[in-house]
């Protein structure tokens, strides 16, 4: 359970930012969390809220997109979109792949502030 | 000024700290020439009998390093010692996973020049280690035949983050009716390509072929290594 570990890099983040645009107060985090990230998204919701507890950010939202993973079928020669991270294959011909080209994102996107 | 809520853009990786510490390490490993590799499966896989007899066994013709994570004790340290290879223990204390700045703390006053391989034995963890890019070469993967075939797809995103997959205790394989077949199946369909070695550190089974692998690999890392940035 590495998410509380997470949670708190992204308080962290999001405080500094909040600081550098002259102490403004964060409602929310926008984060993109591929599937391949290794992060389990309920845990850390709950791992954020305690993350908050005493910040600048209690009280702050964690808004959440979900990014699916892509990997490139070099049959097709196209980007595919796979259903299911258990078989690394073309879902239209197939074809294993292990080029993956998103899904593994862990990034805090942007902040709601208000001045 | 307007006092209703705004998004402010910022675009930064969550892990970005590790991942600095990471390239930070990897680059020094690349100068000086050492092979990193580390070691990541569920606790009891046989992680630490597969280390100690590679160490043992590069001894005698390299200069091998170790370094070991566990939540707490140092009696892999002490076990690997045995071996006569460099072994230090990293002790995460809570932490599940190691992370990269505890890899370039438990360096410190190593001389990596005087290396060839370095072995980094993570914390026993399917889940956790996976985020964290420790700025090893080489992701081992160790799979024992008493765990279920079916181990990679219940952590795909472990068995998709490393190079190689390991199936270890093959000496009991029979005993507990091990389908071979199945694992490397599940093992191709979460990361296609993957290389995969069946060894037992007990009876020294697949040790050679996956030594050989090892140093061809290490070859081909100092030539790259050699040629100018």
């Amino acid at each position: 359970m590495h998410e509380l570990s997470i949670a708190m890099s992204i308080v962290d983040m999001a405080q500094e930012e909040a600081e550098r645009h002259g102490g403004v107060q964060v409602q929310a985090v926008y984060l993109k969390l591929g599937r391949l990230a290794g992060v389990v998204k309920e845990a850390l919701l709950s791992s954020y809220e305690m993350a908050c507890e005493a910040t600048p950010l209690e009280g702050s939202r964690l808004l959440i997109e979900e990014i699916p993973v892509e990997v490139f079928c070099p049959k097709c020669e196209a980007p595919r979109l796979m259903d299911s991270i258990q078989s690394f294959c073309c879902p239209e011909c197939g074809t294993p792949t292990a080029n993956i080209l998103r899904g593994k994102e862990l990034e805090v996107v942007a902040l709601e502030i208000k001045e | 000024m307007s006092s209703g809520p705004r998004l402010v853009e910022v675009r930064k990786n969550v892990l970005k700290q590790n991942d600095i510490v990471a390239r930070a390490l990897r680059e020094r490993f690349h100068d000086a020439g050492v092979l990193a590799v580390s070691l990541v499966s569920s606790p009891g896989s046989g992680k630490t009998a597969f280390l100690e007899k590679t160490l043992t066994l590069l001894y005698t013709r390299y200069r091998v390093a170790a370094l070991v994570g566990d939540l707490a004790t140092d009696n892999d340290a002490a076990r690997l010692a045995r071996s006569r290879a460099l072994v230090r223990q990293i002790i995460t204390g809570t932490v599940c996973h190691l992370e990269a700045a505890m890899v370039q703390n438990a360096l410190e006053g190593w001389n990596l020049n005087d290396l060839d391989f370095l072995f980094i034995e993570n914390v026993g963890n399917l889940v956790c280690p996976s985020s964290y890019d420790l700025g090893e070469d080489l992701r081992f993967v160790l799979l024992s035949v008493t765990e279920g075939e079916d181990k990679p797809l219940k952590y795909p995103t472990i068995f998709n983050s490393a190079d190689v997959a390991m199936i270890t205790k093959s000496d009991i394989a029979a005993a507990v009716e091990f389908d071979e077949a199945a694992a490397r199946r599940n093992i191709q369909a979460v990361r296609p390509g993957m290389e995969v070695f069946k060894v037992s550190a007990k009876t020294g089974e697949g040790m050679a072929e996956y030594l050989e692998f090892l140093q061809t690999r290490r070859q081909h890392f100092r030539a790259a290594a050699a040629v100018p940035k």
